[in-house]
């Protein structure tokens, strides 16, 4: 069985964001880089598969400059076979239609029984890179899921819907799955697995070979919300804190009178 | 300009988030026409065109039958826009959609400035003008970023459409919300952790304080995820829509799913030690302090008082 999995790098959301000099993305320097999420959730529900079944084949993937290679040994240790850089320095300049392209040409004959990745991406969440890639290699697509089962190519997935309903949903592989929070529990890497790991395959492809496709879309200009008006900020010590919001409470609110 | 709006259904209901893409559609002073997968007994209040296929025949979710549906009426009508909602429903729907049309997809549009689709990026932390290079697009908007004023009306001219499409997954229920655990829709006073409490242990401060001010405690995603508090209690899209006198989110960044949850909260109060943090936005008070410290004191002397 062949199964891959796709993985973004994303900085800490806690960051504190820059512009860059263009003004139409973050700055990508001083920033501590982490990967996304949501990806986590799809490493371990792939790492959980190929301990289900025997002779399982798990290929990582990721686009991205040289760091990227950093957080692929973390899925490396985590438990993928092997890893496939697709090396690009512009890669935060490609909309999700050229993203999607670069993994379908990538995966394109190579016969992936079953394809993993997070519903979106942090930074940019447009949330349609796996589906885009599903329909590209025109095989089905589950998105959001928050359950998964696998039995003789038999998959059974739960969706998660609005206001804490789920859908139950079945279809078969080969088909990709886009993977919510809370579906499993994402292992931290052993010692000894991160010592592996260091000798495992991670294979540098140029985009150029696989990227083929020109944008549908560009980030015009990135920039900061406007603040709300009207909302206080109070900073201090904590007990005179305190004491200011009790009488915000009471002056504004029901809730102390 | 023309639109084309995907209106839900769900459990043989339609949704609400339905009237936002018409308030969309009145917004940009479009033309529009919808599409929708329901009943005819259960038509949406609308002045327009609507094609409606049958859910009993084709399902509620099952996005190979419902491409197919939306891109014939798509032929048919050949709108400029595509919009849905981002929702379960829209955000699985829309790429497809945009990649059969070769068109553009932006996601989660919460504003449109000088006619560019604005989309937030880094959980709410910055904001990006998105600019399509195709001359059909497709949107996913955000909720409640385009309410409706008012009460939607009007009856709308029914076309029945159909579909040989096959479907790629099949659809077997839905699986309700466990039943017990809090209603916090009818709470007074909110006090919800987030990833900010660090460890579960540190539930407790804010129990203590959900105590003192004879409320209920809530949670963000992350804190339930990780198992410290349980389903019934997390507030935003995917748990319960609050709207109590009072909301303190304790160490909440304020993800959109989060907000979207809270916002009708009457007064709300954030505690963060990021002054950047997206939950500024909603907050009347945002209290620059680190959780741990200012949360017990904050119980303390209320229950002095």
């Amino acid at each position: 069985m062949k199964i891959l999995v796709c993985i973004k790098q994303v900085p800490d959301m806690e960051s504190k964001f820059k512009l860059n000099s263009e003004g139409n993305w973050y700055d990508n320097s001083d920033l501590a880089w982490r990967m996304n999420e949501y990806d986590e959730y799809a490493v371990e529900q792939a790492v959980q598969l190929k301990t289900q079944v025997d002779e399982a084949d798990l290929t990582v993937l990721s686009i991205g400059p040289d760091r990227v290679k950093e957080m692929m040994k973390k899925a490396l240790a985590m438990g993928c076979d092997r890893g496939v850089h697709i090396s690009d320095d512009d890669s935060f300049k490609k909309d999700p239609y050229e993203i999607a392209s670069i993994i379908a040409a990538f995966a394109k004959g190579k016969e992936f029984d079953l394809i993993f990745t997070g519903m979106q991406s942090q930074d940019r969440g447009s949330g349609q890179v796996g589906v885009l890639v599903a329909e590209m290699l025109g095989i089905p697509s589950i998105t959001t899921i928050v359950d998964f089962a696998f039995d003789a190519g038999q998959i059974t997935a739960k969706r998660e819907l609005e206001g804490g309903i789920k859908a139950l949903i079945k279809t078969t592989a080969p088909a990709l799955l886009t993977c919510q929070l809370g579906l499993n529990t994402p292992r931290y890497p052993t010692l000894p697995n991160i010592m592996k790991a260091k000798k495992k395959e991670l294979l540098s492809i140029p985009v150029a070979e696989l990227h083929k496709v020109e944008s549908k879309q560009e980030t015009a200009r990135m920039y900061f919300p406007e603040k709300r008006g009207g909302g206080l900020v109070l900073e201090g010590a904590v007990g005179d804190l305190a004491d200011q919001l009790i009488k915000i409470l009471k002056d504004k609110t029901a809730v102390l009178a | 300009m023309k639109t084309l709006l995907v209106a839900e259904y769900r459990d043989g209901k339609l949704l609400n988030s339905s009237y936002e893409l018409v308030a969309f559609a009145q917004q940009l002073d479009a033309e529009s026409a919808m599409f929708l997968v329901g009943a005819q007994s259960t038509l949406p209040a609308y002045n327009g065109t609507l094609y409606l296929a049958d859910a009993g025949k084709y399902g509620e979710y099952n996005p190979a039958v419902h491409k197919q549906l939306l891109l014939d009426v798509i032929a048919k009508e050949q709108p400029d826009m595509v919009v849905f909602s981002h929702s379960s429903y829209g955000w699985d729907l829309a790429p497809r959609i945009a990649l059969a049309l070769n068109a553009a997809q932006i996601s989660e549009v919460v504003d449109i400035v000088d006619g560019i689709p604005v989309a937030p990026a880094c959980n709410s932390k910055l904001r990006r003008d998105v600019k399509a290079k195709t001359s059909q697009i497709i949107l996913t908007l955000q909720g409640g970023a385009f309410g409706l004023e008012g009460a939607p009306s009007g009856t709308p001219t029914v076309v029945p459409i159909d579909t040989g499409a096959a479907a790629q997954v099949e659809f077997c229920g839905y699986e309700e919300a466990e039943a017990g655990g809090v209603d916090l829709s009818r709470a007074e006073v909110i006090v919800s952790a987030g990833r900010g409490i660090g460890k579960p242990e540190n539930l407790a401060i804010i129990e203590a304080l959900a105590k003192a001010l004879k409320g209920e405690y809530g949670a963000s995603r992350p804190v339930v995820d990780s198992e410290w508090a349980d389903h019934s209690r997390q507030v935003g899209t995917t748990g319960q829509t609050v709207s109590p006198k009072l909301y303190i989110a304790c160490g909440i960044s304020g993800a959109i799913q989060h907000l979207a949850g809270m916002k009708k909260s009457e007064f709300v109060v954030a505690i963060n030690t990021d002054k950047d943090a997206p939950i500024g936005e909603v907050a009347d008070v945002l209290i620059v302090a680190d959780l741990k410290e200012f949360v017990p004191a904050l119980t303390a002397k209320i229950q002095a008082l």
